[in-house]
C-alpha cells in the first residue's frame, strides 16, 4: 500500500531464517479456532501501547493524549515504527514471533488483515462492541477474515481520477469522462488545442510494486473481471480481466500512457501532472491539498474512476486496528479501539491529517465537504470499491500480480499470457 | 627537471580534483537537494533556489527525537569501536606475532562468522535479548555489532601488524623493554596509520548500522540516528520527505568527517610522535 | 596490554641480541619461533579467546539455529480451521531442493546477478581504490582535507545513498538531464545493473583507498628512496616495490568488500526496486522468503550464500595465506629484502 519511496529506507529484512521454532500462536485469550470471541476473554485493565507508523500531523499523540486524561490508570503509550509499511509489518511480525508483549493495538493496512489473522497474531473481536453499522460496507470487509472480525476500521482511502479543468473546459468538454474510451476521446480533443504538444492523456502507478497491483486490480475490476472471486480463489484468466489489462498495454503502446510511466509511484505522477505533462491522473485523495498549493490551484479537479463501460472501481487502501494475541490489559485495549476509532477521532484524523474517515455520515456533512471538495467522489469510489485480493499469503499474492503485469505493461509477455501465468501463480500460491 | 616537476605537480591537482569530485559529486546533489523547498523538489537545476532550511528544521523538529539520535549513535558506534579495536588488537598481535597451531582456522573461523548475513541471526537475538531483559539498552546494540565489527578490526590489524618488521621489536626488546611493552612502544605507533584507518571504517560500519538498532528497541529515547531517519514522514502516507531525508545524510554525515579530521591531526601526530623520537 | 606475561618474551630477548644484523636474519628467527611455541600457544590463546568468545556468542549461536531452521518447512493452513497451523513440519534437505528445483530458475538468475555484482563493483573499486590512493599518498597542501573528503561516500548510510541514487536514475532526474536522454533506469534491463553498480562503486571505493592508504602509509620511505635511486621508472616501481608491499592491506580490504557484495541487499532494494529480475539478488530472495513467513526456506538461502560466502574467503585465505597467516612457504621474499634495506636504522629508532 505504501509506496516504495518511504519502503526503501528499511534497510535489510529481518527474520530471514533464524531458528525460531515457535510453537506459536493460538490458545492466548480463550478465543479457540472458529468460535465467536466472547467478552469474557478480554480481561485486564492498565497501561497499554499503541503500535503504529511514524506520524508528522502529530494528531495520533493528540488523539492519545485526550484519551489519557481521561483515563489517568489505564495510559497509552505510542510506539511509533519506520515510515514504510514492509518495516511495521516486519516489526509487528518479530514481536508476534518472539510472544512479546510489548504492542497492544496495532494499526494494521487493510491488506494484512488475512494474514495476521490466520497465524492468530491477532485477536477475534466481538463485533458488537463497535458501530460497524455506520461505517461504508466495503471498509468493513477489509477487517474480516472468514467472516469473523479480526479489526476495527480507522480509516479508509480509495483511488480518485484527477483531471484539468481547464483544458477540457477550453476543449468544450463539460463533464469528466466515465469510460475509458470516453478519456482517450476528450484527450484527443484536448491535445488540438495549442500549447498541449508533449502533454501525455493519462497515468496511474505502474512501477513494480503494491501501487501495481492497485492499479491492475482497477483495471480488472473496472472491466467486469474479478482477480479473486468471492470466496477467495483465483479467478483472473477471464476474457473481462483481459479487457482491463488490454486497456493498459495499449494505452502504453500507443502513448496513451507515456512510456515513462512504468516507473511511476504515486509521487513521480503527482510531479509529472503539477507540471502539466498530464491531462488525467489516476491518484489517492493525499494529492488533493498538495495540487491546490502548486501552480494547478484551481485547475484541476477529481471524479470517480472510469471504467469499460461505465464508471470503475477503485482499489482500497486505508487501516485497521487490531489486537495483538500476546498483549495484557485487553479489556483497556478494547475500549481504546471504540475510542480511537470513533466518529469523533475519525473527524479529528480527517481534519489534521487527511485520512478518510470510515463513517458513511462523514462524507455528506457540509462543512466537511466544503473544506474537502473530493469527499463527495471518494465516497462513490470506497462504494464502488472491491478490496485487493483478500489471501493469507497476501505477500506472495502481490508479488505475483506485479510480476505478470509488469510484464505485460512492458511487453515482455502478451496480456493473454501474463494473465494464464498469473491465474497459475495465484492458485499456487492461495493453495498453501 | 623544475618543467618535469611542474607538469608532475599539475598532474597531481588534476588526479586530486579528480577524486574530490568524484567522491563528493552525488553529495552535492545531496547537500542542493537538502536546500530545497518540499515544492521545488522536482527541480534540477544545479544551485537551490531559493535556498531553503526547511528540511533541517524539519530534522531538528523536537518530535523525531534526531539530537537524541544522533547521540545514541555515537555512543553505540564509539563503544563499539572501542570494545573492538581492544579486542582486535590483542587477536591480531597473536595472529602477526606468535606461532601456534590453528591460526589459519581460527582465522577463518573469524572471518566466517562476519559473513552470516546480520538479517539471519537478528532473530535469534531478539529472542535472547527479550528473555535477559536487554530490549531498550544500548548493550543489545553494541554486542551484536561486535559481530561485523570485530572480525573487519581483527583482520586488518593482523595486516598492519605483520608489516612492521619483527627486528623493531627485537631492537626494543635489547634495551630491556618486555614484549607487551615492545610492542606499544614501537608497533602501536608506527601502525597509526592503519589502526586509525580501521578505527574509522569499524565506526561507521556500527553508526550505519540499522536492523538491529530498529529490532532491539521500541522506545524512541533510544533509537539510534539511522532508524530515526527510517521514521521520517512526509505530511501524507504516499508524501516523499525527500528533502529531510536528504537532510538528514547530510547531518550523520559531515560531523563524522569532521570528527574524522580533528582525530586525524590529533591521534595519527600524537601516536606517531612517540615512534619520532 | 600484556606486560606480565614474560615467559615467551624472555625466550625472545635471550636470542634478539645475535637477531638485528641483516646478513642473517633468517634462520635464527625461526629457531626462535620454534623454541617459542609452547609458550606462545598460551599466550596466543589467551590473547585470541576473548575474540572467539564474543563471536561464539553474537554469531555462531544464531546461525547453528538458522542451520536447523533451514530444515523445517512453512506452516501449513489448515483448511478446516482457516488457520496456520503452529508447527512446522520437519522436511528435512527439502527446502534445498525446492531452491534449486522449482526455484531453480530464479535461483540461478540470483546467483549470477550477485557474482556480476561482485565481481564487476569490487573490479571498478580496486582499480578506482588504488589510483585514489596513490594520488592521496602523494604530499599536496590540504591533503588531510581531502582524506576526510574522500570518506564521505562511506560514511553516507546505504538507504540514504540507494535514495539518493533513485532520485538521480530518475526518469526526470539529473543522470538523464546529463546524459540528454531519457533512460528508464529503473526498469528491467542491463541499464538497471548499471545504475547499480554505478552506485555502489562510488559509495565503497573510497573503503579500498582509505585501507590501501594507510597501507601506503606504513611502508618505510627508505624503500622508495631505495628503489628511486635504482633508477626505477614510476611504473615499475609501482609494479614491483608498492604493489607487493601493500598487497597484504588490498587483498584484506578486497575480501572484505567482497563478502559485502555477496551480501548486497539494500542498495538494489531500493534504487531498482524488489522483485526485478534484472538485479535480484540472492540476500533478496532470502529476504523475499522471509518477509513472507516462510523462516525454513529464507534459512535455506541463507546458508547457500553463507557456503557460497565461506567458499570465496577460504580461496582468499590461501592466497593471502603467506602474507596474513605467516607461513613459511614463499611470499616473504620482498618483506626480506625490505629488511636488508631497513635493519639499520630500526636499531637507531628504538635507540
Amino acid at each position: 500500500m505504501k509506496t516504495r519511496t518511504t519502503r526503501a529506507l528499511r534497510c535489510s529484512a529481518p527474520l530471514v531464517a533464524a531458528g525460531l521454532l515457535l510453537t506459536a500462536c493460538g490458545s492466548n485469550g480463550g478465543s479457540d479456532s472458529g468460535q465467536p470471541a466472547g467478552n469474557t476473554s478480554f480481561e485486564g485493565r492498565g497501561p497499554i501501547t499503541y503500535v503504529a507508523g511514524k506520524d508528522t500531523s502529530g494528531v495520533v499523540q493528540k488523539v492519545i493524549d485526550r484519551w489519557n486524561t481521561l483515563h489517568p490508570k489505564e495510559k497509552v503509550t505510542f510506539v511509533q515504527l519506520p515510515t514504510d509499511a514492509d518495516s511495521q509489518r516486519q516489526q509487528m511480525i518479530q514481536n508476534a514471533e518472539t510472544k512479546s508483549d510489548a504492542y497492544t493495538v496495532l494499526s494494521l493496512d487493510v491488506v494484512w488483515t488475512s494474514e495476521f489473522a490466520a497465524h492468530q497474531w491477532i485477536d477475534r473481536l466481538p463485533g458488537q462492541r463497535f458501530p460497524l453499522q455506520d461505517m461504508l460496507k466495503p471498509v468493513v470487509e477489509t477487517a474480516k477474515y472468514r467472516g469473523g472480525l479480526y479489526a476495527v476500521p480507522a480509516s479508509s482511502d480509495g483511488g480518485l481520477l484527477y483531471y484539468r479543468t481547464d483544458l477540457l473546459k477550453k476543449a468544450g468538454i463539460t463533464r469528466p469522462p466515465a469510460t475509458w474510451s470516453q478519456m482517450t476521446a476528450d484527450c484527443a480533443k484536448v491535445k488540438r488545442l495549442p500549447g498541449t504538444e508533449g502533454m501525455s492523456c493519462y497515468a496511474g502507478q505502474f512501477q513494480k510494486y503494491e501501487g501495481l497491483t492497485v492499479n491492475f486490480a482497477e483495471a480488472v475490476n473496472s472491466a467486469g473481471g474479478v482477480v479473486t472471486d468471492a470466496s477467495g480463489k483465483p479467478d483472473v484468466d477471464t476474457p473481462s480481466a483481459r479487457k482491463g489489462l488490454d486497456f493498459l498495454v495499449g494505452a502504453l503502446k500507443d502513448g496513451t500512457i507515456p512510456k515513462e510511466a512504468v516507473t511511476y509511484q504515486e509521487e513521480d505522477g503527482r510531479q509529472a501532472f503539477q507540471s502539466g505533462k498530464l491531462i488525467f491522473l489516476r491518484n489517492w485523495p493525499y494529492m488533493y491539498a498538495l495540487a491546490e498549493k502548486s501552480k494547478l490551484a484551481g485547475k484541476f479537479t477529481v471524479a470517480p474512476l472510469p471504467g469499460l463501460n461505465g464508471p470503475g472501481s477503485s482499489s482500497l487502501g486505508g487501516h485497521n486496528l487490531a489486537l495483538s494475541s500476546f498483549a495484557r490489559n485487553k479489556a483497556t485495549a478494547l475500549d481504546f479501539m471504540k475510542f480511537f476509532s470513533s466518529q469523533d477521532s475519525a473527524s479529528t484524523f480527517l481534519k489534521d491529517a487527511s485520512l478518510a474517515p470510515p463513517y458513511a455520515r462523514s462524507y455528506d456533512d457540509a462543512s466537511l465537504v466544503k473544506r474537502y471538495p473530493y469527499l463527495p467522489d471518494l465516497k462513490q469510489s470506497i462504494l464502488h470499491a472491491v478490496p485487493r485480493p483478500r489471501v493469507v499469503q497476501y505477500g506472495d499474492a502481490t508479488s505475483a500480480i506485479q510480476q505478470e503485469a509488469y510484464a505485460a505493461l512492458t511487453g515482455a509477455k502478451s496480456g493473454a499470457q501474463a494473465l494464464k501465468d498469473l491465474q497459475s501463480a495465484l492458485q499456487k500460491s492461495t493453495a498453501q | 627537471m623544475t618543467r618535469t616537476a611542474n607538469v608532475r605537480t599539475r598532474l597531481l591537482y588534476l588526479g586530486v580534483a579528480a577524486v574530490v569530485a568524484y567522491c563528493l559529486a552525488p553529495f552535492y546533489w545531496m547537500l542542493v537537494s537538502s536546500l530545497r523547498r518540499t515544492s521545488d523538489i522536482f527541480d534540477t537545476s544545479p544551485l537551490p533556489s531559493p535556498v531553503s532550511f526547511e528540511n533541517y528544521r524539519a530534522v531538528f523538529d523536537p518530535s523525531q527525537g534526531f539530537t537524541r539520535a544522533l547521540l545514541n549513535s555515537l555512543l553505540v558506534a564509539g563503544v563499539t569501536t572501542a570494545l573492538a579495536l581492544l579486542l582486535a588488537t590483542f587477536t591480531a598481535y597473536a595472529m602477526a606475532r606468535l606461532e601456534f597451531r590453528f591460526k589459519r582456522l581460527i582465522l577463518t573461523l573469524i572471518i566466517a562468522t562476519s559473513m552470516f548475513p546480520v538479517v539471519s541471526i537478528v532473530v535469534p537475538l531478539l529472542k535472547l535479548f527479550t528473555d535477559i531483559g536487554w530490549i531498550n539498552t544500548y548493550q543489545a546494540m553494541i554486542v551484536p555489532s561486535m559481530s561485523f565489527a570485530l572480525p573487519l578490526a581483527v583482520w586488518n590489524l593482523t595486516t598492519f601488524f605483520r608489516q612492521m618488521p619483527d627486528e623493531l621489536e627485537h631492537a626494543a626488546m635489547i634495551d630491556g623493554c618486555t614484549r607487551g611493552q615492545a610492542f606499544r612502544k614501537v608497533i602501536i605507533p608506527l601502525a597509526a596509520p592503519g589502526i586509525f584507518t580501521t578505527a574509522i571504517i569499524t565506526f561507521i560500519a556500527a553508526w550505519n548500522e540499522f536492523l538491529i538498532a530498529l529490532s532491539m528497541t521500541n522506545k524512541s529515547a533510544m533509537q539510534t540516528a539511522p532508524v530515526a531517519i527510517s521514521k521520517f514522514a512526509g505530511a501524507t502516507q504516499f508524501e516523499t520527505p525527500f528533502g529531510s531525508q536528504m537532510a538528514a545524510g547530510v547531518l550523520v554525515t559531515v560531523p563524522l568527517v569532521v570528527m574524522v579530521l580533528l582525530f586525524q591531526r590529533r591521534i595519527v601526530a600524537g601516536l606517531t610522535a612517540g615512534a619520532a623520537k | 596490554m600484556t606486560d606480565t606475561t614474560t615467559p615467551p618474551g624472555t625466550a625472545v630477548r635471550e636470542h634478539g641480541s645475535a637477531a638485528p644484523r641483516p646478513s642473517a636474519p633468517v634462520r635464527p628467527r625461526r629457531r626462535t619461533r620454534a623454541r617459542a611455541t609452547a609458550g606462545s600457544g598460551r599466550m596466543a590463546a589467551l590473547l585470541v579467546s576473548p575474540t572467539l568468545l564474543v563471536l561464539t556468542i553474537v554469531v555462531l549461536y544464531p546461525t547453528l539455529m538458522a542451520l536447523h531452521e533451514s530444515l523445517y518447512g512453512p506452516k501449513g493452513l489448515d483448511p478446516s480451521t482457516g488457520f496456520i497451523r503452529t508447527t512446522e513440519p520437519f522436511v528435512g534437505l527439502h527446502n534445498y531442493a525446492g531452491i534449486l528445483g522449482a526455484a531453480g530458475q530464479r535461483f540461478w538468475n540470483a546467483f549470477w546477478n550477485t557474482t556480476f555484482f561482485t565481481v564487476v563493483t569490487v573490479g571498478l573499486e580496486t582499480v578506482i581504490g588504488v589510483v585514489m590512493a596513490l594520488i592521496m599518498h602523494q604530499a599536496f597542501r590540504g591533503r588531510a582535507l581531502v582524506r576526510a573528503g574522500i570518506l564521505v561516500p562511506w560514511a553516507v548510510p546505504t538507504a540514504i545513498s540507494g535514495l539518493l541514487w533513485r532520485w538521480v536514475f530518475n526518469s526526470n532526474g539529473i543522470a538523464n538531464a546529463i546524459l540528454g536522454r531519457q533512460i528508464l533506469w529503473t526498469t528491467e534491463g542491463f541499464h538497471a545493473k548499471v545504475a547499480v553498480v554505478v552506485a555502489e562503486v562510488w559509495k565503497t571505493a573510497p573503503f579500498i583507498g582509505l585501507l590501501v592508504l594507510a597501507g601506503l602509509q606504513v611502508i618505510p620511505k627508505e624503500v622508495y628512496e631505495a628503489a628511486r635511486i635504482d633508477g626505477a621508472s614510476a611504473l615499475r616501481r609501482f609494479w614491483h616495490v608498492t604493489l607487493p608491499l601493500v598487497k597484504p592491506a588490498l587483498l584484506v580490504a578486497v575480501l572484505f568488500r567482497c563478502l559485502d557484495a555477496l551480501r548486497m541487499f539494500d542498495l538494489p532494494y531500493i534504487l531498482v526496486g524488489a522483485q526485478k529480475n534484472s538485479v535480484e539478488t540472492l540476500s533478496m530472495l532470502a529476504q523475499n522468503e522471509a518477509s513472507n513467513v516462510r523462516f525454513g526456506p529464507a534459512s535455506a538461502y541463507a546458508v547457500i550464500l553463507f557456503l557460497y560466502v565461506l567458499l570465496i574467503a577460504l580461496a582468499f585465505v590461501r592466497l593471502l595465506g603467506a602474507d596474513l597467516v605467516g607461513d613459511r612457504d614463499g611470499g616473504k621474499a620482498n618483506r626480506r629484502s625490505l629488511r636488508g634495506i631497513l635493519a639499520p636504522r630500526r636499531t637507531e629508532v628504538a635507540a
